[in-house]
């Protein structure tokens, strides 16, 4: 019964997974509009305000920002390369030809996370080389792989937006989009300056944001405040949900009206 | 289930064509965006060993007919089967190779990779070389896909579509914006495909490519089989000739006759389409003593294809 279509042996699952993130991170580290704001951006603002611009209290804010630049530097990926790059590839039937060959979705999308997660530690690496070698931060390395971590989670968080937004809007609008919840988002999650300096109904806001979230728990990590990471990682976790339920209701209604 | 288990990969044409079990099926499948009704109670079959052409007028259904048999869509009603499975499945779209009307694929990717990529997702791909061989891009397999032609890039996307050895390919307007020398090129390297023993599904607007390529062509319009034959059989649909000459007989006086079922004038040469032209001809010739410039010609596809899906306007038949 249907042995033609059953008895042929698969490929490797492994192979096309891997390959996938492989190609993903590629093609993504080719396209310099990506890359370069991506992994330059977090890197030029830690070295302006971290240490450049930082004064007297040089070491408490390198320590401070790497924590919060951390964050920021991690969005980027997850909203532009997974967010406007899916919203891309859907319009340009990149995404219905994945469909129609035989590669398990999941790939596609698991593809997409890898990339993020990788640009995510190279940015997280090149804040951590300029906080030792431009801020002298010194942290325990297992301190540091504490962050690493933390950070590394929160991106899947924000994989999640990213998919939301790749779902909701134009390819055209995406860019456009993702900057305007990208900025306002992360200043107003304290990841550019402390919330403290802002008005106290922006600090009460700040509790809807994700990123303040995740950046109260790396902060903590790096000995700023306190944060109980169970609840942190609760409320990130119910964030993803969220954003993966309206992700998936838009993705309905779009099949239903043949787009 | 289907009988396709006891086929196997070696099979000649002609015994494959003997057990007549579809490769792709739909079965009374409709499907519906909103309002719009995009395929309505369709039934068409894929043999083994055929090319099949889908034609239509944009909006006729094709796209999605074909969205079905690769498991794009689901069917709202009826069902679609590929390989005894539902296209959805995987395993069964492991023997199709897809090529899409309008599919950009990664810019910075080289032709290599992406060709590497997609080998990947089949059990017994061919050898890379082989691939790119056949598609002619030998020379170009380290040049990112942004670096191509339009015409270059269409070779890519056909690449992809061959790699992993399907035995049912799938390719949606495959020659739209090619120039011609490009075009026959490609028709050559699809006659060299069948003569491997694979089956094509190809949507087209050039008549001319069904024509030259398809052993049997379904014609939709409107989301239903309006005719399915060989091509010989849907120009016999709408057998007749076109008749053109110069005359004083009105158009509108024309139209009114028997045997005339179409009638146009452009640039004063009166053009008919007749199903009698013998009968029609005797009486344009009595009517009108100082006709001249009078050509009989046979219908072409085109022709056969307008008539069928009532599309045509005569001043589009004289042109």
């Amino acid at each position: 019964m249907n042995a033609i279509a059953t008895t042929r042996s698969s490929p490797s699952m492994l192979a096309i997974y891997a390959r996938e993130a492989g190609y993903e991170f590629l093609r993504m580290l080719r396209m310099p509009s990506f890359a370069v704001p991506t992994l330059a951006f977090p890197a030029v603002f830690y070295l302006l305000f971290a240490v450049v611009l930082a004064g007297k209290e040089s070491n408490e804010r390198s320590i401070y920002m790497l924590a919060t630049y951390g964050v920021f530097g991690v969005i980027g990926p997850a909203l532009f390369g997974f967010g406007v790059g899916m919203a891309n590839e859907r319009e340009m039937g990149w995404m219905t030809l994945k469909r129609a060959v035989p590669m398990p979705m999941g790939a596609y999308f698991a593809g997409k996370i890898a990339m993020s997660l990788l640009f995510g530690l190279l940015v997280v690496l090149t804040l951590s080389a300029l906080a030792v070698f431009a801020g002298g931060v010194r942290m325990p390395v297992t301190t540091w792989l504490e962050l690493l971590g933390t950070l590394m989670v929160g991106t899947l968080l924000f994989c999640a937006l990213g998919l939301m937004i790749g779902s909701a809007v134009r390819a055209q609008a995406a860019v456009a989009f993702v900057n305007l919840v990208y900025m306002p988002m992360s200043v107003l999650s304290g990841l550019w300056m402390p919330i403290t300096v802002f008005p106290q109904v922006l600090q009460k806001f700040a509790v809807v944001l994700p990123p303040y979230h995740l950046a109260k728990l790396a902060l903590s990590i790096v000995g700023v405040g306190q944060a109980n990471a169970l609840q942190v990682f609760a409320i990130l976790a119910g964030y993803t949900a969220l954003f993966l339920a309206i992700a998936w209701r838009l993705q309905r209604t779009r099949e239903s009206a043949g787009s | 289930m289907h009988a396709v288990a006891t086929m196997k990969p070696g099979v000649s044409k002609l015994d494959v064509t003997q057990t007549r079990t579809p490769l792709a099926s739909l079965v009374g499948a409709s499907k519906r965006y909103g309002k719009v009704i995009a395929l309505d109670n369709v039934d068409l079959q894929v043999l083994p060993g055929e090319v099949l052409a889908v034609l239509g007028p944009n909006g006729a259904g094709k796209t999605t007919a074909l969205g079905l048999l690769m498991g794009l869509r689901r069917a709202d009603a009826g069902r679609a089967e590929l390989f005894g499975l539902d296209p959805r499945d995987l395993a069964s779209r492991r023997l199709i190779g897809v090529m899409l009307q309008e599919a950009r694929l990664p810019d910075t990717l080289t032709v290599v990779e992406l060709v590497r990529q997609f080998s990947g997702y089949y059990p017994t791909p061919r050898p890379i070389i082989e691939t790119l061989t056949m598609a002619g891009l030998n020379e170009l397999a380290k040049r990112r896909y942004d670096a191509l032609s339009g015409g270059q890039q269409r070779r890519v996307q056909f690449a992809l579509a061959i790699c992993g050895r399907p035995r049912l390919l799938f390719v949606d307007e495959p020659t739209t914006g090619l120039d011609v020398e490009a075009r026959r090129m490609f028709w050559n390297v699809l006659r060299a495909l069948t003569n491997e023993g694979v089956s094509i599904v190809l949507t087209t607007h050039y008549l001319e490519e069904a024509d030259a390529l398809a052993d049997r062509i379904v014609l939709l319009a409107q989301g239903r089989v309006l005719a399915q034959g060989t091509p010989a059989q849907i120009k016999a649909h709408a057998a007749g000739k076109r008749v053109r000459c110069v005359t004083s007989v009105a158009v509108s006086a024309l139209s009114s006759w028997p045997g005339v079922d179409e009638v146009a004038q452009r640039a004063g040469i009166t053009e008919l389409r007749t199903n009698d032209a013998e009968a029609v001809l005797r009486r344009l010739l009595a009517a009108d003593a100082q006709l001249s410039g009078l050509e009989v010609l046979p219908l072409a596809l085109d022709d056969a294809f307008l008539a069928l899906t009532g599309l045509n306007t005569a001043a589009q038949e004289a042109a």
